[in-house]
This record gives C-alpha cells, sequence and structure tokens, in this order.
C-alpha cells in the first residue's frame, strides 16, 4: 500500500548528488590540465642549461651545405655564437669572432659554428658577406637549436667543453677578441 | 631620299615601342604585391622575438625582414597556408596564431567546449534541481487526496461490510 511513497525519498537524494560528483570530476579535471600545462610552458620557457650540464645533440647545417653534429664534434672545444642580421651588436661581435677564429682555426682543437636565429635567408648570407665570415654558419631550422640553450635574445654565445658539457655562457656581445680568447683558454684548460 | 628618311623614321618608332614594352614585360613576371596582401598573411603570424605581437603591426626590423619575406613568397605564387608552412617550419610552431593540431596543442582545441559543455551541462541540472522541490510537493501532496484516500476508503467499507 505504502511502497510508492515510501520508494520516492529513497531515490531523490542519489539524483541530488549526481551534478556535485560531476562538478568535482570536472573541476578536478580542469585543474589537472591546467597543471599539465603550467608545468610543460614551464619546463619548455624557463630552465635554461646550466654550466656542467650535458649539452643534448644537435646538428647545424650550414648555409653552404655542410653538417656539423656536436656527438662528432666531441673532444673539441666548440664555440656556439647565436646571432642575426637585425641585431644591432652582432655586428662588432661578428668581426671580434672572425678575427679569433682565423688565430685557431688551424689547431683543429677548436670549432667554431654560428647559428643563425630567427632571420631570412638572403639578409643572413648578405650579413656573412658583409663581415667576411669564415667560420660555419648555418640556420637554426624550426627554432630547434636556441630551444636547447633557451636562448631569449642574441647575441649568445655558448662553449661546449670537450666533455660535451656546457662549459661557459656569454650573454650579449663580447666586448674585445681578448674576452673571447679568455673565455677559449679558461674553457679549454679545463 | 624621302622613302629613306621614313623608312629610319619607322625602324626609330618600332624600337621606342620596343624599349617601352620592356618594362611592362618586367612587370608581368614578377607581379607587384600590395601591403595588404602582406598583412593577410602577416596578421596570421607572430613575431618570437617581441611577444605576443602579431606580424602585420610589429615594428621592429626582423619583422619587417620576414614581411619582405611574404611579399617574395607571394610574388613566386605561394599560398598562404605554404608560406605559413615555411615560417612554421623556419621558425618554429610558435609563430603561427593558430597552433597546429598535434600533441598537447589538443589542448587548446578540445578544453574550452569541454568546459562550455561542462559549464551548460551543471547550468540545465541547477535549473532542474531548482524546479524539482516544487514539482515533488505537489506530487507528495497529490498522492495522498488521490490514492490514499481510495485505498482507506475501501478499507473503511471492508470494515463496515465485516461489521454487518
Amino acid at each position: 500500500m505504502n511502497s510508492p511513497v515510501e520508494n520516492q525519498p529513497s531515490s531523490a537524494p542519489d539524483k541530488r548528488r549526481f551534478p556535485w560528483l560531476v562538478a568535482v570530476i570536472s573541476s578536478l579535471l580542469l585543474i589537472s590540465l591546467l597543471v599539465i600545462m603550467g608545468l610543460w610552458m614551464k619546463q619548455s620557457k624557463i630552465t635554461a642549461l646550466e654550466i656542467g650540464a650535458e649539452v643534448p645533440d644537435f646538428t647545424v647545417t650550414s648555409f653552404e651545405g655542410d653538417t656539423f653534429q656536436k656527438s662528432a664534434l666531441e673532444g673539441k672545444l666548440i664555440l656556439v655564437n647565436f646571432w642575426s642580421s637585425w641585431c644591432a651588436s652582432c655586428d662588432e661581435e661578428g668581426d671580434a669572432l672572425e678575427e679569433v677564429w682565423q688565430e685557431v682555426k688551424s689547431s683543429g682543437d677548436i670549432v667554431f659554428i654560428g647559428v643563425n636565429y630567427v632571420d631570412t635567408e638572403k639578409d643572413s648570407l648578405a650579413f656573412i658577406e658583409k663581415y667576411g665570415l669564415t667560420y660555419p654558419n648555418g640556420p637554426d631550422l624550426g627554432s630547434k637549436i636556441s630551444h636547447i640553450f633557451k636562448v631569449q635574445a642574441v647575441p649568445e654565445t655558448y662553449i661546449i667543453g670537450r666533455d660535451g658539457t656546457l662549459a661557459a655562457v656569454k650573454i650579449g656581445a663580447f666586448e674585445s677578441t681578448d674576452e673571447i680568447r679568455t673565455l677559449l683558454e679558461q674553457t679549454g684548460q679545463e | 631620299m624621302k622613302t629613306n628618311i621614313k623608312l629610319l623614321l619607322l625602324i626609330a618608332a618600332f624600337l621606342m615601342t620596343l624599349v617601352s614594352i620592356r618594362p611592362v614585360m618586367a612587370q608581368d613576371t614578377t607581379p607587384a604585391v600590395s601591403d595588404d596582401q602582406v598583412n593577410e598573411v602577416a596578421q596570421d603570424l607572430y613575431c618570437p622575438v617581441c611577444e605576443n605581437t602579431p606580424l602585420d603591426v610589429c615594428p621592429t626590423k626582423a619583422c619587417t625582414q620576414w614581411r619582405e619575406l611574404i611579399r617574395e613568397k607571394i610574388a613566386l605564387g605561394w599560398s598562404e597556408q605554404q608560406i605559413k608552412q615555411y615560417f612554421a617550419e623556419q621558425y618554429g610552431g610558435q609563430v603561427l596564431a593558430v597552433p597546429p593540431r598535434r600533441g598537447l596543442n589538443w589542448i587548446v582545441y578540445v578544453l574550452p567546449p569541454l568546459v562550455v559543455l561542462g559549464a551548460v551541462f551543471l547550468a540545465v541540472n541547477i535549473v532542474k534541481r531548482s524546479r524539482k522541490p516544487v514539482k515533488s510537493q505537489t506530487e507528495d501532496s497529490s498522492l495522498p487526496s488521490s490514492a490514499a484516500p481510495g485505498t482507506v476508503l475501501d478499507q473503511i467499507e471492508k470494515d463496515l461490510q465485516k461489521e454487518e
């Protein structure tokens, strides 16, 4: 007799709880996705390579078509210079780097690699010709190499030691050829 | 003599016509690309050096060079999609205003509709819940009036019959 009336209150609370369960689950999902996104952005943008850290392998293909792979150059001191044709302070630095390159290239122990950062090929080639750069220079295709080093602006120079780890970092332009020589001497002795 | 002069004049006129035609032919092979055409592509690309600045309004030298590059590509007959793909390959996917649909980029496409759907679902449920108590009250009050009195009356009738 009373069954229809008695059943009603027992099923009602379940129905009422359902939207709150959905709300809690969807909120948790949203928060987790935002945390994942935040961590991903933090890792991809901020964390810079530290001195002594192993530099991941990368390859630069020069404008002439020659390939330079970091892992293949192990045992040598590698100077990686990020530059652009639109960067004002890259001009003077280009001259200084070329001067030091002429002094060290015959040793075969030191490698200079110019990485052209977010630039057009036409302007980059004009820059290379204008400053007479003879060390290998190539574009940073897909900004992959600058991403490894977390380049924020140009010029930036990184010296990779003979053991493949990061030996020195220079943010901004070198002020003189002596500054480059000193840095190479310091890192070469390590 | 007169015929010679006429002939010379004719040759001169022919040469002049040829000279005047040459620049027109040159223009035909490399069509002029307007700033509007360049900006139409540039507005969907971002300068990776200066953050959050579309290429069409970016004042830096780098952006000027890139706009010139877009102009050259359009003149070569490249489509908007081809130019954007070239920029993504050269400078990375971050230069695109609309990120490519792969990897974690999918979050950008999937999350907003999911949030909207969730919000709609919650809103509908909240509205339903706010209406339910009114409904259930009327149902509860109607039950005794329609069903219970009937059964009670039947019972009374049965009891009376027994007593009789």
